[in-house]
């Protein structure tokens, strides 16, 4: 019963997003104000009734009603109750369900916060949202129904992939979707303002708030993501420039361009038709994405040919709203030009140069991902292109925008002194300076890029930390001052600069694992020992385990370090019975020069086991570092300019001009 | 969802037994050729999985090409003479770095061309006059006082 009002809530949604998507539309076009208010109440009901649909689904899974067919196949009674809920989007439908559940929840905020946008582009916004809505929705009636019944109903379920069986792969999918769903917001504005022909600062301040939001969740999503892949492959990979990935990080890529554009675009009401042109492409990558990952394509370009239908449809999905909104944009662009007029060196010339490298770097992983396939569906010639092609390109394109960001922020508008810049950055150059020498002297072994590397890093950080204390004029002024200036500083220039100081921790613990990575693979047999990196490990032998759906063979690993004893890792082998599949749980121990990681493989005979230890210099780092870059973006989003339905704020509005210069 | 949805569960449904990549008894005595093993096996593609290359897969296949590898190395090939070994059996799809060919010209110019047009692009926005356009879609006086407003400036 609650399945079917789950379906049919599911199908009422179809009909008001049909409505969302054309009554305020017309009202925006004849200018009636009753039509262009019926957006609010159908991105009020289009939300309810996709999320009463999403727990409906839920509650199937908890309940394990293996009379839907998509219980059935992806459920087991025996689960633990997260997982059976976490499995409501561990598949196909479920999945599909979920983003259109997100994507309605942003029509709602825009809805219920929108109050200060002029009437006109609301409905306008809603009514594109509406559209997005329409087109996914029949996508999931017609092709990817997550509420088909199965009759007779099998006594049990066909369980959920071991390997999804995880907290961060749990939680990984919400964050990823917040992320490049949001960005249809962005896609929204920018369409709705090429149909009104008319957009300006205003537009680029109701817009960063949204795509910032977007930004923060995506960051955290791919973090989670990398983070999952690092302890349950087994080996600690983290990043492997897989299809799947760069799927996820080219709207993320095009996401940070559009953020900094829009800034420019904000302050100094240039770059209008570019940041109009990002923000269509972001979601128009978000889409690809989707496509990618949606419709098989990437198992093989056969297999897509012979089961095309749910391909197909989204592919035509990506072509309408894209090709939609690029026509639009060619016919209406040219109307939009006005700018500010400002010099090579100033910080617009340096958000360009942002925007340059970024979307280059974009654009090659964007080509690199589709190359084979496209290659193989015009000639039938087969190649690979993998992390070799992607190192190979992406980082020079990259690296000179780490090099260039500190400087960014230190150029005034308009026309900047690159020499007063650098002499606030001096402090954090030397240091960097001396780090990358101090690598390049200790480092025995590794690649000539380390310790270049490493010096961007510690460049990002102290370049981060210069542009605050040089924002509160420390050792300047007298420190009084310095503290009433720190204080009084906007949340976004913190935002920023942590943002910025979160993609030098980052670099750092990028380089630091991939360039100093120790691996041990031994035949172990219980009392024997391995060294690594200073640490012994003494393996103890192996106990055999039950969990609530599998078996599993646990080693166990003392770990010591000048004949102290540290900790004792748990490494297992684990057999699930519903799919019967095996995965391995690593023992790790975080400590912060590196992680200890011992991965415990099979029974070799004669007592000995297969045993590959590592340890993964700064590792932590990665992720450490994109939690702080997303805990900058949500910092800058608490901004009160930026604060989406702020109170107006006229009256405070005078005291801030001397803490901003940006 | 789910990236790595379809490199996990491919390699994981391949591998009858869930042995993590290279194994002790493939491991080579001499650290330097087994170094270059690791090094030429990281650029060569496991045939079987998708995008993993043979020194990070589980699949049999790819531990054949592991072993295949590190005979040609024991053998006294050079690192360029082993790679051409496998990708005679196997074929330039093998190599996770396709060589730069008329078809794969394209990809390998992608960085270059992609930096030549953004700097075109630039340069030609930047000779357009910037002066303000006013046009019809300049605000009114009306609605540049409700910008004002909003905008709190």
């Amino acid at each position: 019963m609650i399945v079917e009002a789950g379906h049919f809530a599911l199908i009422l949604a179809l009909a008001i997003a049909v409505v969302q998507t054309c009554v305020p539309f017309w009202g925006a076009r004849i200018g009636d104000e009753r039509l262009m208010q019926m957006a609010v109440p159908a991105a009020f009901s289009q939300f309810a009734l996709v999320l009463f649909a999403f727990v409906a689904l839920i509650w199937a899974f908890v309940v394990s009603d293996f009379s839907v067919t998509n219980v059935y196949e992806n459920s087991h009674s025996a689960k633990p109750l997260i997982y059976k809920i976490s499995g409501t989007w561990g598949n196909h439908e479920g999945s599909m369900v979920l983003w259109v559940l997100i994507l309605a929840l942003f029509g709602a905020l825009v809805a219920a916060f929108g109050r200060n946008l002029p009437m006109r582009l609301r409905a306008n916004v809603l009514s594109v949202q509406g559209a997005i809505s329409l087109a996914f929705l029949i996508f999931i009636v017609a092709t990817s129904n997550p509420f088909i019944r199965l009759d007779p109903a099998p006594f049990e379920g066909k369980g959920l992939n071991p390997i999804l069986q995880d907290p961060a792969l749990a939680f990984h999918p919400p964050f990823l979707y917040a992320g490049y769903v949001g960005y249809s917001l962005a896609f929204s504005f920018a369409v709705a303002a090429l149909i009104e022909g008319r957009i300006d600062a205003a537009w680029a301040r109701w817009v960063r708030p949204w795509t910032l939001a977007a930004w923060s969740f995506l960051t955290v999503g791919i973090a989670l993501g990398s983070w999952w892949a690092y302890y349950e492959l087994g080996w600690g990979g983290w990043w492997f420039w897989d299809p799947v990935e760069n799927a996820s990080f080219m709207p993320w890529l095009a996401g940070t361009a559009l953020l900094h554009s829009a800034i420019v675009m904000e302050k100094r009401d240039s770059l209008k038709i570019w940041t109009v042109l990002l923000a269509i492409v972001t979601f128009a990558l978000s889409l690809v994405g989707t496509f990618l990952v949606r419709s098989g394509v990437l198992t093989s370009v056969h297999a897509f040919a012979v089961d095309p239908e749910r391909g197909v449809f989204i592919l035509a999905i990506m072509v309408i709203f894209t090709g939609g909104a690029l026509t639009l944009y060619a016919w209406r662009a040219p109307a939009l030009r006005a700018g500010g007029v400002f010099a090579p060196i100033s910080r617009e010339g340096s958000l360009i140069l942002n925007n340059l490298l970024l979307t280059a770097a974009c654009g090659v992983v964007f080509v690199g991902t589709l190359y084979p396939l496209a290659l193989e569906a015009i000639t039938g010639e087969k190649i690979s292109v993998g992390a070799p092609y992607f190192n190979a390109t992406f980082l020079p394109l990259i690296m000179p925008l780490l090099l260039a960001m500190p400087f960014g922020p230190m150029l005034a508008w308009k026309r900047g002194d690159m020499a007063a810049a650098f002499q606030r950055l001096l402090a954090a150059a030397v240091i960097a300076f001396i780090a990358g020498i101090a690598v390049l002297a200790s480092q025995e072994r590794g690649p000539w890029l380390a310790p270049i590397g490493f010096a961007l890093g510690i460049w990002l950080i102290g370049g981060a930390i210069s542009e605050i204390t040089s924002r509160c004029r420390l050792f300047e002024v007298p420190l009084r001052e310095t503290i009433s200036r720190l204080v009084n500083l906007p949340r976004a220039n913190f935002g920023s600069a942590l943002a910025h100081l979160g993609v030098g921790v980052a670099v750092l613990g990028i380089v630091g694992t991939s360039a100093w990575q120790v691996e041990r693979i031994a035949a172990l047999k219980p009392g024997e020992k391995i060294e690594i990196s200073g640490y012994t490990l003494s393996f103890q032998g192996v106990t055999p385990s039950r969990g609530p759906n599998y078996k599993e063979l646990i080693g166990t690993f003392e770990v010591a370090s000048n004949g102290e004893v540290l900790a004792t890792l748990l490494p297992s082998k684990r057999v699930y019975s519903a799919p019967r599949t095996q995965t391995s749980e690593v023992g790790i121990l975080a400590t912060w020069a590196g992680d200890v990681y011992i991965a415990i493989g099979d029974d070799l005979g004669e007592g000995a086991y297969s045993v590959r230890a590592y340890f993964h210099p700064l590792v932590r780092l990665i992720w450490i570092g994109a939690l702080i870059m997303a805990f900058g973006g949500v910092l800058s989003l608490a901004d009160r300019r930026l604060r989406v339905g702020a109170p107006r704020r006229s009256k405070i509005a005078p005291a801030r001009g001397l803490a901003t210069s940006g | 969802m789910t990236r790595w949805w379809t490199i996990a569960f491919v390699c994981v449904a391949l591998s009858s037994s869930m042995a993590r990549a290279v194994q002790p008894n493939e491991v080579l005595a001499d650290p330097a050729l087994e170094q270059r093993a690791r090094s030429i096996s990281a650029g060569l593609r496991c045939l079987v999985c998708q995008n993993q290359s043979i020194d990070d897969s589980d699949a049999p296949l790819a531990r054949d090409l592991r072993v295949l590898v590190r005979e040609r190395l024991k053998s006294g090939d050079s690192d360029a003479e082993a790679v051409k070994f496998i990708v005679a059996r196997y074929g330039e799809f093998v190599l996770l770095s396709p060589p730069f060919s008329f078809s794969t010209a394209l990809l390998w110019f992608t960085p270059a061309l992609l930096l030549l047009f953004g700097i075109y692009f630039i340069y030609r926005s930047s000779r357009i006059p910037m002066t303000t356009v006013k046009t019809s879609d300049a605000l009114s006086e009306d609605e540049q006082e409700q910008l004002k407003k909003i905008v709190g400036t």
